[in-house]
Order: structure tokens, then sequence, then C-alpha cells
């Protein structure tokens, strides 16, 4: 039986895409029969990032409403084994999604996988709703920064409160806290909020804290899921947090200020 | 940051990362409340202590009100407050 992962935020342009694809490309490095989901019913945009947009045929709405079937809509990722992409419908709105379509597929999907990723739309509305419903585990992923802490919040309400597992009375979803655009300069100069300040407010388990990168730019550029950019920062921090999702103990890097030298110090650099 | 960036700096003097974590925490305690301590059943309970107390004394629906105070994880008192009506 699979696990369902929603990647999710209320607020936009946080990460979500870039870590559902990240997650999801982990998971099955890992060796976990993995697929990932875009609900952004109109605004697809997990195929760019996972480099398969010329390879979109179907969609997730034409499996739902039958004129597809799923092993039709599936996109095999030619990187990783174990990996596919159900992509997002372009031309149809969030109502195409019903919660009888979903859970259909998942249970289908559920059949041959162990985990099922579900790229969350931004907001509170039937898309990001529908993203959250059926999960087991929750990636609240957040900026340090006001309005996403706020948003994070909200979201972390509607997961207790909306979701299939809080309407049945079964065990809550399994949360995640994933700190993403992190610049531990600034924390340490005192303005940007700190992992500790946000774990406070939120109360949720961390379970990453992504650096601002550029390796995330470039990645998303290429196409390529920055996961796999095993040399950059953002890439280690996202193997750690798939780690730690699997249970796994990680120390976490990447959140301090590295000490610089006397010479660079000097020299700049 | 090279010798010269060194000597330019001036620490700022409010961290406005303290400022935001406060701002944070008032708010989001705010809106938890109020997502917490209102229960979807308790306008319609509102409604039914009225129609009760109608029966017995004239009072309009402005003059109950109903609240739910979470006073710690085990306590959850029910305050009901009726301004019954001068002769």
């Amino acid at each position: 039986m699979a696990e369902i992962i929603v990647v999710t935020s209320g607020k936009g342009g946080v990460g979500k895409t870039t870590t559902s694809a990240a997650i999801a490309t982990g998971l099955a490095l890992r060796g976990k029969r993995t697929v990932v989901i875009d609900f952004d019913i109109g605004l697809r945009n997990l195929d760019l990032i996972m480099g398969c947009e010329r390879r979109v045929v179907y969609d997730f709405v034409n499996v739902i409403n039958g004129e597809a079937n799923l092993s039709q809509a599936l996109i095999k990722d030619k990187r990783v084994a174990n990996l596919y992409i159900l992509p997002a419908s372009q031309t149809r709105d969030k109502d195409a999604l019903t919660k009888e379509g979903v859970g259909k597929v998942l249970d289908q999907l559920a059949e041959n996988h162990d985990y099922i990723v579900c790229d969350s739309p931004a907001g509170i509305e039937a898309g990001a709703m529908m993203a959250l419903y059926f999960a087991d585990i929750a990636v609240i992923t957040t900026n340090p920064e006001v309005s996403s802490v706020r948003d994070s919040d909200r979201i972390i309400g509607m997961l207790q409160s909306r979701s299939r597992r809080a309407e049945l009375g079964l065990e809550p979803i399994k949360e995640h806290l994933l700190i993403t655009r992190y610049v531990p300069e600034r924390v340490e100069r005192g303005d940007m909020l700190s992992v500790e300040s946000i774990t406070e407010i939120l109360a949720v388990p961390l379970a990453g804290v992504i650096p601002e990168s550029g390796a995330v730019l470039k990645a998303s550029n290429c196409g390529q899921p920055v996961i796999l950019d095993t040399e950059s920062d953002a890439g280690q921090a996202y193997a750690d947090t798939v780690a730690r999702i699997l249970g796994e103990e990680r120390e976490f890097r990447f959140v301090n200020v590295e000490k610089k030298g006397f010479l660079s110090r000097i020299f700049g650099g | 940051m090279s010798l010269l960036d060194y000597f330019r700096t001036s620490k700022p003097d409010v961290q406005s990362a303290n400022l935001a974590k406060d701002r944070l925490q008032i708010i989001v305690a705010h809106e938890r409340s109020l997502r917490n301590n209102t229960p979807d059943y308790l306008p319609q309970l509102k409604l039914d202590i009225l129609e009760v107390i109608k029966k017995y004394v004239a009072v309009t629906s402005d003059q109950v009100s109903v609240q739910l105070d979470q006073r710690d994880n085990n306590l959850s008192v029910l305050e009901l407050n009726v301004t019954l009506p001068e002769e």
C-alpha cells in the first residue's frame, strides 16, 4: 500500500514544485516506486521542472474522465528508475478534480507504487484541498518570511480539519516542516527569521532546511530535479530531507554561517 | 566580506527578524484561537438555547451570548450570558 505525500504551503512561489520534484526523485533514488502528480490544474509546471514537458500526451484530468488510462498518461523518468510523472491538465480548470475521481486514480496508483507525491497548487481553493485531502504525510514548505509562515499555519489547520484522515477520525497526517531559501548570513545579521523561530511558531517537526542556492535555478533551467546535482548544497539538503522523511536521523547542514579563514576575510570571497 | 566592508558595516539597531517573530506569534495565536475555539455546532447551539429561553422570557438573540473558552488542554468552559429584560 502506497503512502501519499502532499507538498503544500498555502503561499505561492515558496518552492513546492521544486520540492515535489526533488523529493519524488530522491525517493526513487532510494529504490521506492514513486509517482509524482501535478495538482495545479490549468497552470502545470511540474513537467518543466522534471524535464519531460515535450513528452506529455495525456494528463491527470484525462485519466479522471476516462479519456485515457493511467499507463497512457504516466511519463516514465529517463534518468531514475521507479519514477513516474502524472502531469496536470493545461486546458481545464480546478473544478475538473472531484473527490471520487482523484480517489479512484490514487487507489489505482497505490496498487503498484510505494509513494505518491502530490504537488499542491498555491492557495486554499479546490485544487489545493484536493491535493491534501487523501494525504498520509505532509511536507509544509515555508520561506523564512512572515507571509509564508502565516499561510503555512493556515494550511496546517486545514490538514488537521479538512483532510480525509481528519474527517474519518483516523490518526492525523504526519507533518514535516521544510524551510526553503534559507540564508544563514542574513539570520546571523538578524534580518531573517531563524529555523528556531519558525519551528517554535509552527510547532511542526523539522524535516529539512534548503539553503538559498543558485543550483535551484540552474536545475530548473535544465529540467533536472536539483537533488540530482549531488555537488550542490541544495541537492544535498534535499537528499537529507528525503532520508528524514524515511525515518533516518541526519544532522542539519547549511544552517549556520561557514566560518571564513583569515585570508578570505581580508581579500573577500 | 572584504577588509573594506569590515570597516563599513554598522550593526543595525533593530533586529527585524525579532520583530517578525513577535508579530507572527501574535497573529498566529489569534488565528488559531478563531479556528479552534468555535466548533461548527456553536451557532446552532446558540439558536436552540435561545428557543428554550424564549419559552419563559421575552429575549432577542442579541441578549444571549454563548462562548466557548479553551482554558488549557483539559478544560473548556461554555459560557452563557443572558441579559434579562427589565419589567
